[in-house]
């Protein structure tokens, strides 16, 4: 049984000074990684004698336009079959420097989550073998998914409340 | 028609007179071939019409694989501005006489995309023409076999071998061009009924 207090320890132990900000919300190790340890963590995580975290569970991306310097927030999600144990792993960047190493050379799943995350961030992710849109459109010239876009009119009035009683 | 024992090979020898146009309508009607694919949430509800419980099978309805074989299309869902192309080429890879069910809110005029959605064709009327639009979001399995119905009223209409389209002027004289062509009985059939300029 693992536990989280034990897989951090082991990564902090590995990694020293490229992980940082460690949590647990909902008792889901998450911590956050420097771009360059990425590829290197998701190695040792899936190698790792009694961890075997070797299922890339997801990819995708956050935009945070609030953040100077933190815009962007890469989210990966592995998960541990053998122990059922699941992993966060966070690469915060800047606007200016969109670029992540890919992880196809880990996973093959790796492939089509990173064309999604480009086609609705723009994250770009180095070393993809195909890195093209996947669920939009060729032509669209924007990443929808981003913070960048006005919401709803405000001056709509078929949405307010009383009319539905709330 | 007579009723014969079901281990009878041969019934009794019979004769039954009608237009072959209705006789072409008819087996039209009633073999509906959609062809296999589904875009969305209505695509469960098209599953579950045509699994047992509603059976869509009972009208002909069964559905195949490929375009070549298929008679009707079912837009059952979302149609993204990805998939339009396909839904397009899907559609013009299908045999003549060729029919398109728009099922659903989504496919009729964009459904909850309509207005903001940056990635739904906005009513798959824009791509392909349609026949019959089943409203509801998504429509019950009860809703699509009525469009269903309603397909086959449409078709039971239809001028195949006069090259009438089903337009309102041919419901005035129905009767009479028919008659014509069954005279001139040794006649090429068209293939397809070439809509001349509809």
């Amino acid at each position: 049984m693992l536990t989280n207090e034990t897989v951090a320890q082991d990564i902090i132990q590995q990694f020293g000074d490229a992980v940082s900000d460690f949590d647990d919300p909902f008792d889901l190790l998450t911590l956050t990684v420097t771009r360059e340890q990425l590829i290197p963590l998701l190695q040792y995580l899936k190698d790792h004698k009694t961890f075997q975290i070797s299922f890339l569970t997801d990819i995708t991306a956050v935009h945070y336009p609030d953040s100077p310097g933190r815009e962007f927030c890469v989210v990966y999600h592995a998960h541990s079959l053998i122990n059922n144990y699941r992993i966060r792993l966070k690469v915060y960047l800047s606007n200016e420097d969109l670029h992540v190493p890919t992880a196809t050379v880990l996973y093959e799943s790796a492939n089509w989550m990173e064309r999604e995350t480009f086609d609705y961030f723009g994250i770009l992710f180095d070393g993809h073998p195909k890195l093209e849109r996947i669920l939009n459109m060729e032509e669209m010239d924007y990443h929808p998914m981003r913070k960048e876009y006005p919401l709803e009119d405000g001056t709509r009035r078929d949405k307010i409340d009383a009319l539905f009683g709330r | 028609m007579t009723s014969s024992a079901p281990n009878q090979k041969t019934a009794d020898p019979g004769v039954m007179l009608m237009h072959s146009e209705d006789l072409l309508n008819w087996s039209r009607a009633s073999s509906l071939w959609p062809l296999t694919f589904g875009l969305a949430c209505c695509a469960i509800e098209m599953m579950q019409s045509m699994a047992s419980s509603y059976d869509l099978e009972r009208f002909g309805i069964f559905p195949r694989p490929s375009p070549r074989q298929a008679d009707i299309m079912i837009i059952s869902g979302t149609v993204t501005y990805k998939m339009a192309d396909r839904i397009r080429r899907l559609y013009e890879q299908m045999a003549e006489p060729r029919y398109v069910i728009s099922m659903g809110s989504c496919s009729n005029c964009g459904g909850p995309y309509w207005q903001h959605g940056y990635h739904v064709v906005k009513g798959v009327d824009k791509i392909i023409p349609v026949d019959v639009y089943v409203p509801g979001c998504p429509p019950r399995p009860e809703a699509l076999i009525d469009g269903f119905l309603k397909l086959q009223e449409k078709i039971k209409q239809e001028k195949p071998l006069t090259g009438a389209p089903s337009a309102p002027q041919a419901a005035s004289t129905p009767d009479q061009p028919t008659e014509e062509t069954l005279s001139a009985e040794p006649q090429p059939v068209p293939d397809a009924p070439a809509p001349t300029a509809s």
